[in-house]
């Protein structure tokens, strides 16, 4: 698997949280992804900017176009470095929420996603990686 | 003897103020400003003429601190300047040059007047340096808050502009929502539909979210406080325009809105009229009448 761009933006406000949503989907269109495609990877991308944001006090996300053989996908990496997720099967739960949210976002992202990874440190950050394929 | 850089500014700017207006009327002239139309000859003239007195004024009575009160005539006048440019569209570096342009003609007068003098002439470069500097920067400063002012005016403009609630009928309420639905925008808009709700004694109110481009569990989460808000006031709601990359997500993200929703608004514009009681009938398209 290759990696053909890359692009890092932050997400330290709700602006930013916008930006991220009309890169993803002009990259999404780039790589030719359908209509439901990008929609679905958009969506997944505006809940991790906004918990990213709301939960991890700010962070970044690592765009990438990736490459395998003939298959081309979007590759989103967002990270922080906030209080982290002590309880990871309780946090995709669906339903459930430390905020003020509907506690879907975690869950939601997953299965609009491709590919789905998280892995958090409490007290030093969170990653999660997410991959939606052509 | 401690040169006194003021003084030799002053003093050269007095003695030589018709060959320093000089050269910086032609410098502006040679600037991008009048090429582009958006002044005329004239009016940069008397700007200028304007400004350069109240130099001169400035550093008699104040010195070099164009922080100081000195300098509040000649501030203001910059200020205005910088704004109106703002306005007019001008490029930031145009309305710092109409400062920094006078550098030069000031530079070469303190040559001329200093001749061999190497300390006065520092002493002179510096404080014209000092002063200019502030002032383009405080032109800049200004040129910058007007056009956040215009900025700040047209994001209020459209956040009015794009929550308009709109009377379809009798009882019946049509809020179309456009661009993206964050929780100031949400705030503006339940407030608008439950005050229509109230004016209009609506029964239904549509929320048509056709311009939304993205629907995550924030934005659907406002949608249902505002669906709840509007059924404590006594108005059923119906969600129309539903796109279908929309309803797959949806699905996947697991938000259900327990609310009635139609793909487009004229779906639900139908239903509303059944549920008040009205139907639309095409109008008989008879030849009898005619005769």
């Amino acid at each position: 698997m290759t990696v053909t761009k890359t692009e890092t933006l932050p997400v330290r406000s709700g602006d930013d949280v916008v930006r991220v949503r009309q890169r993803v989907r002009a990259l999404a269109i780039e790589i030719g992804l359908g209509l439901v495609d990008q929609t679905k990877i958009v969506t997944a991308a505006s809940e991790l900017a906004r918990n990213t944001l709301d939960y991890g006090g700010g962070g970044d996300v690592r765009i990438e176009i990736v490459q395998a053989g003939m298959r081309k996908g979007l590759r989103l990496t967002f990270e922080d470095h906030g209080p982290g997720i002590a309880d990871i099967e309780q946090a995709m739960t669906d339903r459930f929420t430390t905020g003020r949210g509907m506690g879907l976002g975690l869950g939601g992202a997953k299965r609009l996603s491709n590919e789905f990874h998280i892995e958090s440190t409490p007290g030093s950050g969170t990653r999660v990686t997410i991959a939606r394929w052509k | 003897m401690k040169t006194d850089g003021a003084e030799v500014l002053t003093r050269t700017l007095t003695e030589d103020e018709a060959a320093i207006l000089d050269a910086w009327n032609t410098s502006l002239r040679e600037g991008s400003s009048l090429q582009s139309g958006r002044i005329r000859e004239a009016e940069l003239k008397t700007q200028a003429k304007a400004v350069f007195g109240q130099l001169q004024d400035a550093l008699g009575a104040g010195g070099l601190d164009a922080d100081g009160t000195g300098f509040v005539p000649l501030r203001e006048s910059l200020a205005d300047i910088s704004r109106s440019r703002a306005i007019q569209g001008f490029t930031p570096t145009d309305t710092a040059n109409f400062v920094f342009s006078l550098k030069e003609p000031i530079f070469e007068a303190l040559k001329r007047a200093s001749g061999t003098d190497a300390t006065s002439l520092a002493a002179g470069i510096w404080a014209a340096g000092k002063v200019l500097d502030r002032l383009g920067l405080q032109t800049m400063e200004v040129f910058l808050a007007s056009r956040e002012e215009v900025i700040g005016r047209q994001g209020q403009e459209i956040a009015e502009l794009s929550t308009p609630v709109v009377r379809l009928w009798d009882g019946i309420l049509a809020l179309p929502l456009i661009g993206t639905l964050d929780s100031a925008r949400t705030g503006v808009v339940m407030e608008n539909l439950l005050q229509a709700i109230v004016d209009e004694e609506a029964e239904i109110a549509i929320i048509d979210i056709t311009g939304v481009p993205t629907v995550d569990t924030l934005v659907a989460q406002h949608l249902l406080k505002t669906v709840a808000a509007a059924r404590l006031m006594g108005a059923d709601c119906i969600v129309s325009g539903i796109r279908p990359q929309i309803a797959q997500t949806m699905v996947h993200l697991g938000v259900e809105l327990n609310v009635v929703s139609k793909a487009t608004l004229a779906d639900a514009f139908a239903v509303a009229l059944r549920r008040t009681g009205r139907k639309v009938v095409r109008q008989q398209a008879s030849t009898e009448g005619r005769g």
